[in-house]
């Protein structure tokens, strides 16, 4: 039973980091219908900018990291979206569909080719004690990051439900044409949602990294991970990622404990069928409309 | 003689909302009936509940006699329903003649005999006739895409008759074509049931385009029928008149 | 079909036959993986080209009939039996696929059809008893055609020759025919189809599981090539080049992905010297070629046709005016 609890609080804690990247999924397919095949390496990226930082340029780990965020709003945010997503956009699902895994192979063989193919340690943000709770020896790590994902995603949806520009970005996502008519800058919110994303995906990196080591390949799993989180949660909502990142870590910490760890990461994808065929908008999401 | 549509006692509510209610009426063989009303008043949720893209709340929808609930829309066209939709609906990145021919060759054959059969199911000569009917002639071998949009509407149409269908539902079609084109459509529609004793049933909002094509009207406001009869009838109803004015 | 098709047709043939005879060893092999690969990509673009369905499965389908006719080529079955058993399996295999495509579309496909194949990797891996895990199997045999051995480049290059002749003109028939008809018309409007009669379950269903099977024989033609598997040739970026090679050279076009298959294999054999890098440079010439040309090669072929036809006919309406 203590394994039990132990391997709950830590897979809730990974769960939560791959709410990140899904409920960044989930927001960029909202306001422009892009789903990004790249994301695992937006999350694996980051690490390595923050790292570049302290080891090449000699940077303390605070301005590495400050550097790196900048970093990645630019390149993951700003960038992505100008350079491969607005001409892409018109041409429908496929060229994005392979532009964004192009651009995942890209990252990954960039890493790989101009840092290292070796797994680096990352500064852990927290002390690796343990506390014991009920018996079972709960990492303080795992509780800190479960508390801090949980608290970024509160803050986005207080940022999203209580501002201005949070309410601009919502009707942006539900319905553009209108949001346009009654004088949301549409193209300007969708930008914000770009940047957001990228926030997250560094968040999640600086989260993930500790845990799992920084490696070029990290984005392979992580990035289907993350899709399934937001499917089986249900795309068209952010606590439907939210919950789905966290059952998903659970899941997948359990079964890796419970089943079969070399079937570890197949429980995820049979997970990710089954919820499509027998209920397609996710646990928590709502049915869309079909017009006819 | 069975009717060829006969909907009876149909409702369908969203919600609290009751869209279409208690709505009985039958189609006979060479009909055209007009369905009109107000927006809002159910025409369309009433059409959707008919060719099976929405389950009725209540009441029973039969084609000759055929209960067809729970039917898809691909299965009722089987039994001779054919449609035009609202919103424009061809083959854009296909020629015209073969948006023409895939309106009929599902009626041809079997599974099999399609696949390992004439290329075109031995439609070309049928297609070209229906194609000529509707004076497409010198587009044949175009894009369908690449047509006016009054043209597109021709085809939209010209594939609903393609199958020889007992029963034509027609949402719409006078929308957004223009006056020549119009009177077009309007004199294939009749020449097609007169000499082939198509039935009809067409909702439109061109009030002109409705009383000089339909044999009988059904005028709908919120979900009920609020009148029927001739073309003559219906225009003179003062409850008819309210409902627009009012409504 | 035309006297002009007829003649690019049969010149295009003789060029097949004759140009393994001015290549190495090494020539002949690349040549036959192109073919291999022309024949998957062939397949796919049924699925994704003419029917619209996006899959990222490819190389699962060439990964199962890989090793169903690599395992029971070697317990002794014939081999005709056992690529037709792959073809067979991977047939229905692809109709079961296509289930989830009758709930969702487009990425969403895409993403389930990614899951399968990372799905498909972990049992090729793990079944260690069966697929020799990440070892793989080696020694796979080539078959023997009515008693010729073709265990010389050149023999086999004909023999893969002939099924790719054959796959192709059993595409061009299927295309041509009604099923080919209801394959396009679910691509552009599935609502519409659905109303004149096209059963768009049964349609979308076939579209997956022929492409599939046309998937499952171009691996049982790539284990007899290399005559050695193992789990990683058939892994997401091998379907990822698969698509590719239909993108590349033009969804929806019949000669599109035999020039996509030309390129995408030709490709590391021109930018060898680059090494390490090779993938990048890749990845980069994907990102452009998708940004400046997402219809592929023969879709620009075709948009600069219709400005030509245009030009001459300023009349004509293009269909976005039309909308």
């Amino acid at each position: 039973m203590n394994t039990f609890f132990q391997l709950f609080v830590s897979g809730l804690a990974t769960g939560s980091i791959y709410a990140l990247a899904a409920i960044g999924f989930t927001l960029l397919w909202q306001a422009s219908q892009t789903i990004n095949f790249a994301q695992g390496e937006f999350i694996m990226l980051p690490a390595f900018f923050v790292l570049a930082g302290t080891q090449f340029l000699g940077l303390s780990f605070p301005v590495a990291m400050a550097i790196a965020v900048v970093l990645s709003l630019l390149l993951l945010g700003l960038g992505f979206k100008r350079i491969i997503i607005d001409p892409l956009l018109p041409h429908g699902v496929l060229p994005i569909v392979i532009a964004t895994i192009a651009l995942g192979i890209l990252m990954k063989e960039g890493v790989k080719q101009f840092y290292t193919a070796e797994a680096l340690p990352f500064p852990a943000l927290f002390s690796d004690r343990t506390l014991n709770v009920l018996g079972a020896a709960i990492s303080v790590q795992d509780i800190a990051v479960l508390l801090i994902a949980l608290g970024a995603v509160a803050l986005l949806q207080l940022f999203l439900n209580g501002t201005k520009i949070g309410r601009c970005m919502q009707a942006t996502a539900q319905n553009p044409n209108v949001a346009e008519i009654l004088g949301v800058p549409v193209r300007r919110m969708i930008l914000y949602t770009f940047l957001i994303n990228a926030a997250l995906a560094f968040l999640a990196s600086i989260l993930i990294s500790p845990i799992y080591l920084a490696k070029f390949s990290n984005g392979e799993t992580l990035g289907l991970i993350a899709f399934i989180a937001a499917i089986v949660g249900g795309f068209n909502q952010i606590r439907g990622a939210l919950a789905g990142g966290l059952l998903i870590g659970v899941i997948d910490n359990l079964s890796a404990a419970y089943i079969s760890a070399s079937y570890r990461s197949a429980v995820p994808l049979i997970l990710l069928i089954i919820i499509i065929l027998v209920r397609p908008q996710g646990l928590l999401g709502k049915a869309e409309g079909r017009t006819v | 003689m069975t009717p060829v549509l006969s909907v009876r006692n149909v409702s369908k509510s969203f919600g609290g909302l009751r869209a279409v209610d208690d709505v009985s009426f039958d189609v006979h063989q060479g009909e055209i009936l007009g369905l009109i009303g107000p927006n809002g008043s159910g025409k369309s949720t009433l059409f959707n509940c008919v060719l099976g893209q929405l389950p009725a709340s209540t009441g029973t929808v039969l084609v000759d006699g055929k209960e067809v609930a729970g039917k898809r829309p691909c299965d009722l066209n089987k039994l001779g329903v054919g449609r035009t939709f609202q919103m424009l609906q061809v083959f854009p990145e296909m020629t015209v003649l073969d948006n023409i021919i895939l309106a009929g060759q599902e009626h041809k054959g079997t599974m099999l005999s399609r696949l390992f059969g004439k290329p075109d199911a031995g439609l070309t000569e049928e297609a070209l006739r229906m194609i000529d009917f509707f004076r497409l002639g010198h587009q044949t071998h175009e894009k369908a895409g690449s047509l006016s949009y009054g043209q597109q509407k021709l085809l939209d149409a010209a594939m609903a008759f393609m199958a020889g269908p007992k029963l034509v539902m027609l949402d719409e079609p006078a929308g957004g074509v223009n006056l020549t084109m119009l009177a077009d459509l309007k004199e294939r529609l009749k020449t097609f049931n007169q000499e082939r004793g198509a039935t009809f049933v067409v909702i439109e909002h061109n009030m002109e385009f409705v009383m000089s094509l339909c044999t009988r009207i059904i005028v709908l406001a919120n979900g009920r029928i609020i009148a029927e009869g001739d073309p003559e009838t219906v225009r003179n109803d003062p409850t008819v008149i309210e409902a627009y004015l009012g409504g | 079909m035309s006297k002009h098709s007829l003649l690019t047709l049969v010149a295009g043939l003789s060029i097949l036959i004759l140009l393994p005879f001015t290549q190495s060893n090494y020539g002949v092999f690349v040549l036959c993986s192109w073919l291999v690969y022309s024949i998957s990509a062939m397949g796919l673009n049924l699925t994704l080209g003419y029917a619209g369905q996006v899959s990222l499965a490819q190389a699962s389908f060439m990964g199962i009939g890989a090793y169903m006719t690599a395992l029971m080529t070697m317990a002794g079955v014939p081999w005709p039996a056992a690529m037709i058993a792959a073809m067979v399996s991977c047939f229905v295999i692809g109709f079961l696929l296509g289930y989830p495509a009758l709930r969702v579309q487009h990425h969403f496909l895409a993403f389930i059809t990614l899951a399968f194949n990372a799905l498909v990797v972990l049992v090729l891996r793990n079944e260690e008893w069966l697929t020799g895990g990440t070892y793989g199997i080696v020694g796979v045999p080539r078959p023997e055609v009515f008693g010729l051995p073709t265990q010389t480049p050149l023999a086999f290059y004909f023999f893969v020759l002939a099924l790719f002749v054959l796959m192709a003109a059993g595409l061009y028939a299927i295309i041509r025919s009604p099923w080919g008809r209801a394959f396009k018309a679910l691509r552009e409007n599935p609502i519409r189809a659905n109303s004149l009669g096209v059963d768009i379950r049964q349609t979308t269903l076939l579209a997956f599981a022929i492409g599939s099977s046309y998937g499952g024989l171009a691996g049982s033609l790539l284990a007899q090539l290399t005559q050695f598997i193992d789990p990683h040739s058939f892994g997401l970026t091998i379907s990822l080049k698969v698509l590719l090679m239909v993108i590349v050279g033009g969804a929806g076009f019949f000669f599109g992905p035999i020039l996509g298959a030309l390129l995408i294999v030709l490709a590391p054999e021109f930018l060898r010297f680059t090494e390490g890098y090779y993938l990048m440079i890749y990845a980069t010439l994907v990102i452009v070629l998708m940004v400046f040309c997402p219809t592929g090669l023969l879709g620009l072929v075709e948009r600069a046709r219709t400005a030509m036809k245009l030009r001459q006919n300023p009349n004509a309406t293009t269909w976005e005016a039309g909308r």
